[in-house]
């Protein structure tokens, strides 16, 4: 049985339709990449798998809920974590207090601790300015912090929206690392990026959308071989 | 010089009920970004409960004083629940008449209830005046400063130092991604709305313990005098509405005993219209500066 599983999704923005009827799965343990253009519609999907918008019709379901119409601050303690577009740290709360807000839900302290210091050690920058504001982080900084608040929910499955999204090369292989680590250690995780062929190359399977559509679906390496791909999100 | 403390002192206590009352406002605008006009009301509505519950129920101060509370807390809730989450996503115009029509309902609920003429009323606080140096202080001044060190103290322990205070300002950052971290943002927001009009409460009671007269308009002046301290300090910021609410305290009581009592409230705005013009996001407020 698939993890998340998505069945006919609409979506809207008022009368703009955004996603067009939508299905998709993720199973346990995967890496999976949904790529597309911009304005394709990835972050709406994420948003509204994650309650942040609602669904127009369709079924959302996870680990067998149906999560369709669940408020979003609901799903965090399910399991399911989202690295929101753009990062959104709390910019005026402390390093610390991001991550503890990731915890939100989570109620044991010393389990916290745990899952802080496993952070931590993943992301050994977030320790070394643990009392420093976060909006005065480095943009790539701020891509860990969101990962490593994400984290601290621990989640069984992870929904990233363009991790790389604004940094430089060096990052850029750095948040794709970490990715896969995270993913190694257990958690599942559902990948959007613009980055078609890093996401590609670390992804198990992968959707392309186009404007409110899933276009192709496939394994990730048939998709890096595939010539439309390759000519439309490739760039080769 | 002894005149002068005098005044400064008088200043110090108006200033900390207009900080009072400007924390509302601010806390408020800080997580729901909307100006709750009826905020000088919520006062208004803390003063009469505690008449009621010192004068028609015969309670016992301390009794009295919870009850005002509660009504306020409770008030405070159910007006967001009523009136502004239903416009959460409506245009800023359409939340601030909606703000203004709140207001006008619970004056005019009130001269219904209680009429139009002001109820004398006996002030609650039985402390004694203090002289030092030849300075007399009220009893009245000293539970006022008081009570708003430490409502002050508390609220910023509440917001700095607790989950539900973090998770209050998760939420005024940004609440989509506070929502994301399992943040139940209805709720904060209602939370929000209860701590200011408990704010209001205490001024409320801190207020007509001073003025000593109950009329459905009396929180009208001090909650537009907050309002405008709330501006003052910066809106949205908590350390700028306690600033300035005292800032503006001082700045009338100085005006109104050297310059003219007539004047005394243009002096206030005056001083508002200048700092905004050289800081346009008051004394405290954040310029905001876009990050892309
Ligand atoms: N709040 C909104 N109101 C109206 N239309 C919106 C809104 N947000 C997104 N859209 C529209 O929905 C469509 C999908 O947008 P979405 O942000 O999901 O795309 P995306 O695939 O994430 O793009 P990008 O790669 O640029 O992030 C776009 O046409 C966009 O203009
Ligand atoms: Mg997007």
């Amino acid at each position: 049985m698939a993890m998340l599983k998505v069945t006919d999704l609409k979506v809207s923005y008022g009368v703009i339709q955004a996603i067009k009827g939508i299905s998709f799965e993720v199973n346990k343990g995967e890496i999976v990449a949904l790529i597309g253009a911009n304005g394709a519609g990835k972050t709406t999907t994420l948003h509204t798998v994650t309650g942040l918008l609602s669904a127009q019709s369709g079924k959302i379901e996870y680990e067998g809920h149906d999560i369709t119409r669940m408020p979003g601050h609901k799903i965090v303690a399910l399991g399911m974590a989202h690295v929101p577009e753009g990062r959104r740290v709390f910019a005026e709360l402390t390093v610390l207090e991001n991550l503890k807000m990731g915890a939100y839900t989570r109620k044991d302290k010393t389990e916290i601790e745990d899952t802080l210091s496993k952070v931590y050690k993943r992301f050994p920058r977030l320790e070394e300015r643990k009392n420093q504001l976060a909006g005065t982080l480095s943009g790539g900084e701020q891509q860990m912090l969101a990962m490593g608040r994400a984290l601290m929910s621990k989640p069984e499955l992870i929904l990233m929206d363009e991790p790389s999204m604004g940094l430089s090369p060096i990052y850029v292989n750095e948040i794709f690392d970490i990715i896969q680590e995270i993913n190694h250690s257990g958690t599942t995780v559902l990948l959007v990026e613009q980055n078609a062929k890093k996401a590609l190359a670390i992804a198990d399977r992968a959707y392309v959308l186009e404007t409110g559509n899933i276009a192709l679906e496939g394994k990730a390496e048939e998709l890096l071989a595939n010539d439309s791909v390759k000519k439309a999100y490739l760039g080769e | 010089m002894k005149n002068v403390i005098e005044q400064l002192i008088n200043g110090l206590s108006t200033g900390s009920i207009y900080a009072l009352i400007a924390l509302g406002y601010t806390m408020v605008y800080g997580i729901a970004r909307m100006i709750n006009f009826a905020h000088g009301d919520i006062i208004m509505v803390g003063a009469y409960a505690l008449y009621v519950g010192v004068s028609l129920m015969n309670l016992p101060i301390a009794a009295a004083i919870l009850l005002s509370i509660i009504v306020c807390a409770v008030l405070g809730i159910t007006v967001e629940k009523v009136a502004y989450k239903p416009l959460r996503k409506a245009p800023p115009l359409a939340v601030l008449i909606t703000a203004i029509g709140v207001s006008f309902l619970l004056q005019n609920l009130a001269l219904l209830i209680f009429k139009a003429t002001p109820i004398p009323f006996q002030s609650v606080i039985q402390v004694p005046s203090v002289s030092i140096g030849g300075i007399t202080i009220s009893g009245v001044t000293i539970v006022t400063l008081v009570m708003t060190l430490i409502s002050m103290v508390i609220l910023t322990l509440f917001i700095n130092q607790t989950r539900a205070g973090s998770a209050m300002r998760a939420v005024s950052e940004d609440k989509g991604a506070a929502e994301l971290m399992g943040i139940n943002v209805n709720r904060t927001i209602s939370q929000t709305f209860a701590i200011g009009s408990v704010l209001a409460a205490i001024a409320g009671i801190l207020y007509i313990c001073q003025y000593q007269s109950l009329r459905p308009t009396l929180g009208a002046l001090p909650g537009i005098k907050a309002f405008v301290a709330a501006v003052l300090g910066g809106i949205g910021n908590v350390p700028g509405a306690m600033l300035g609410g005292i800032v503006l305290g001082l700045i009338e009581s100085i005006a109104k005993a050297y310059i003219s009592t007539e004047l005394s409230d243009a002096i206030v705005f005056g001083v508002l219209v200048v700092v905004l013009l050289v800081r346009p996001s008051g004394l405290l407020g954040k310029l905001k500066n876009e990050k892309v």
